[in-house]
């Protein structure tokens, strides 16, 4: 069998398109790279839709823990704690189970029924626990951030007679993002290595249909050979976090256009583990 | 446990919580909470020790010393660190294994690798095939340990590297001119002086080091986690303790432990650095001084 034919059989696998059967022997390099590669989509879709969405959350609870008024600052003060506190390991845990206990029939609300069942599979459950640990880890990068903008900047909004709204959507959030974002490219980076954790956590992968680790250690458990699989993973991950970093470059350029060269912010890779 | 305990389907209300939170398993569920503290007391000085070896042959005037050290700490930084878990221990094992079979079994004529199976000579087994389940637990701690190690080891070696490159080059210098060697400079000067600036990163690595804990679980160690699992699982009246899936409750109650876990981290973090800045040249030392002036 030809590698193109594998590739054609196997490129789709993780979504359901393609060959149902996994192979069972004669692995070849092929087979391993192509289901691997296919379980990254997955990994891809946590992360994306994650990210993107979890961004704005993230701002709203850093405003919110900026905030004088308590009401507001204490819920953002420990949805942030609890999030960062506790690890994404026992979030996922805690969060299948909570979604398992919901009512199988879903919810009466004036005559229209809400199902719920969709909650407990992985890509909407473990989407959720993504969406809320990376918005809590980003918004104490944008917290911080935003305690660090310069008093000048302010000042000079204020000599301006900018107030409310305008102050803050032409003076404070441009600058918090650009003073941000070379953390938040850290935090983006490591919330793609996360998306890995998601079905060794509770959350069951449905017929076979995992990310890329899940299928590296199918590989692993089948050959008793982990030198092969692991280390594709690692390739993958490697390129991924390349592309990442050329992505977040070109927007940390745009955030930092008006500043001289020599006193712009420059991506640092920092090291950040397990969530 | 308590005698009140012999026959528990005639208890109710909190005596049957009682009963029901002291049973052997219950038991077993409490000494795990010990197993993940032994594993951080452990993992956290010696992840510190290869972190500083690593630091050091980073430093080394010695080219290839010096890659080996640099390749240690970039090693971590693009890939998942679950994946060095999951990898490291299968390398660890078999490589463990592979060694006593070309030390034991010299005669052994068949390959090691049979397609698509492991298969070394009984003698070679790690632990040998008819140990008790205990030492199959500790051996499988033992792994997890210095899987650990390796990994935040790598971490720490990066903290510690910079912390090291922080130290202001007079302190160095000063030290050179009264002519100690570098020998004696590394220790009296270098070392005693860095750690002010290692402990922001070093506190970030400890408390990742506690979250990443329940990784235990997927090592094969009988932790916290799979403990949760094993007991909150529905329980049928064949059970002594029958009641329906409580597996959110334990987990609940294993999320406090690692707040609780990380908050008193934080506090106790928060005391060390306020500590080591005292007299120190930098920005929270100076606040300090001024402060008590």
């Amino acid at each position: 069998m030809s590698c193109w034919q594998t590739i054609g059989d196997y490129a789709f696998r993780s979504i359901g398109i393609g060959e149902r059967l996994l192979p069972r022997t004669d692995f070849t390099l092929c087979h391993q790279f192509t289901l691997i590669g296919s379980g990254l989509i997955w990994n891809l879709y946590f992360g994306v839709l994650a990210l993107a969405v979890g961004f704005f959350l993230a701002n709203a609870i850093a405003m919110a823990k900026a905030a004088r008024n308590p009401w507001l600052r204490k819920p953002a003060e420990w949805f942030i704690f609890v999030f960062r506190g506790s690890p994404l390991f026992i979030q996922f845990f805690l969060a299948y189970e909570a979604f398992v206990l919901l009512p199988k029939a879903g919810f009466d609300v004036f005559g229209m029924t809400i199902h719920t069942s969709w909650m407990a599979k992985a890509w909407a459950g473990a989407l959720f626990v993504l969406f809320l640990n990376t918005a809590a880890y980003s918004a104490e990068i944008f917290y911080g951030a935003l305690r660090s903008i310069p008093k000048g900047d302010l000042e000079a909004a204020d000599a301006y007679g900018l107030t409310g709204w305008n102050r803050f959507r032409r003076i404070l959030w441009p600058t918090m993002l650009r003073l941000a974002w070379p953390a938040y490219t850290n935090e983006a980076i490591f919330l793609f290595h996360a998306t890995t954790l998601v079905y060794f956590s509770g959350f069951p992968a449905f017929q076979q249909r995992g990310d890329s680790l899940y299928y590296a250690q199918y590989f692993a458990d089948k050959t008793f050979n982990p030198f092969i699989p692991y280390p594709i993973v690692a390739v993958y991950f490697v390129c991924l976090t390349l592309l990442l970093i050329w992505v977040f470059g070109r927007v940390n350029r745009y955030l930092n256009r008006h500043l001289p060269a020599n006193v712009r912010s420059r991506i640092r890779l920092r090291p950040q583990l397990i969530r | 446990m308590f005698a009140s305990c012999a026959d528990p389907s005639s208890l109710e209300g909190f005596g049957w919580l009682i009963c029901y939170l002291t049973t052997g398993k219950h038991l077993g569920m409490y000494w795990s909470f010990l197993t993940v503290l032994v594993l951080l007391a452990v993992t956290a000085p010696t992840a510190l020790l290869f972190g500083f070896g690593g630091a050091m042959a980073a430093r080394s005037p010695i080219l290839p010393v010096r890659l080996v050290g640099k390749g240690y700490t970039a090693m971590v930084r693009g890939i998942p660190d679950i994946v060095f878990f999951l990898f490291f221990v299968i390398v660890l094992d078999q490589s463990l294994e592979w060694t006593l079979h070309q030390i034991r079994c010299p005669e052994w004529t068949e390959p090691i690798r049979q397609g698509l199976e492991f298969r070394v000579c009984p003698q070679a087994k790690i632990p040998s095939g008819d140990a008790p389940q205990v030492y199959h637990q500790i051996y499988g701690f033992i792994l997890a340990v210095i899987t650990f190690s390796i990994v935040f080891g790598a971490f720490a070696a990066n903290v510690l590297y910079g912390a090291m490159q922080a130290v202001p080059r007079a302190q160095l210098e000063t030290a050179e001119a009264y002519g100690m060697s570098h020998r004696q400079v590394f220790r009296r000067i270098l070392v005693p002086q860095m750690w002010v600036y290692a402990l922001p990163g070093l506190s970030n690595l400890w408390m990742i080091l506690i979250k990443a804990t329940p990784l235990l679980f997927l090592l094969g160690v009988q932790d916290i986690v799979y403990w949760a699992r094993e007991l909150g699982g529905s329980k049928t009246t064949a059970y002594a303790y029958p009641h329906p899936d409580w597996r959110l409750y334990y987990f609940l109650f294993l999320l406090v432990f690692y707040l609780v876990m990380t908050r008193g981290s934080e506090i106790v973090l928060g005391r060390l650095s306020a500590r080591l800045s005292q007299g120190q040249a930098t920005m929270a030392g100076e606040a300090m001084r001024k402060a008590t002036v």
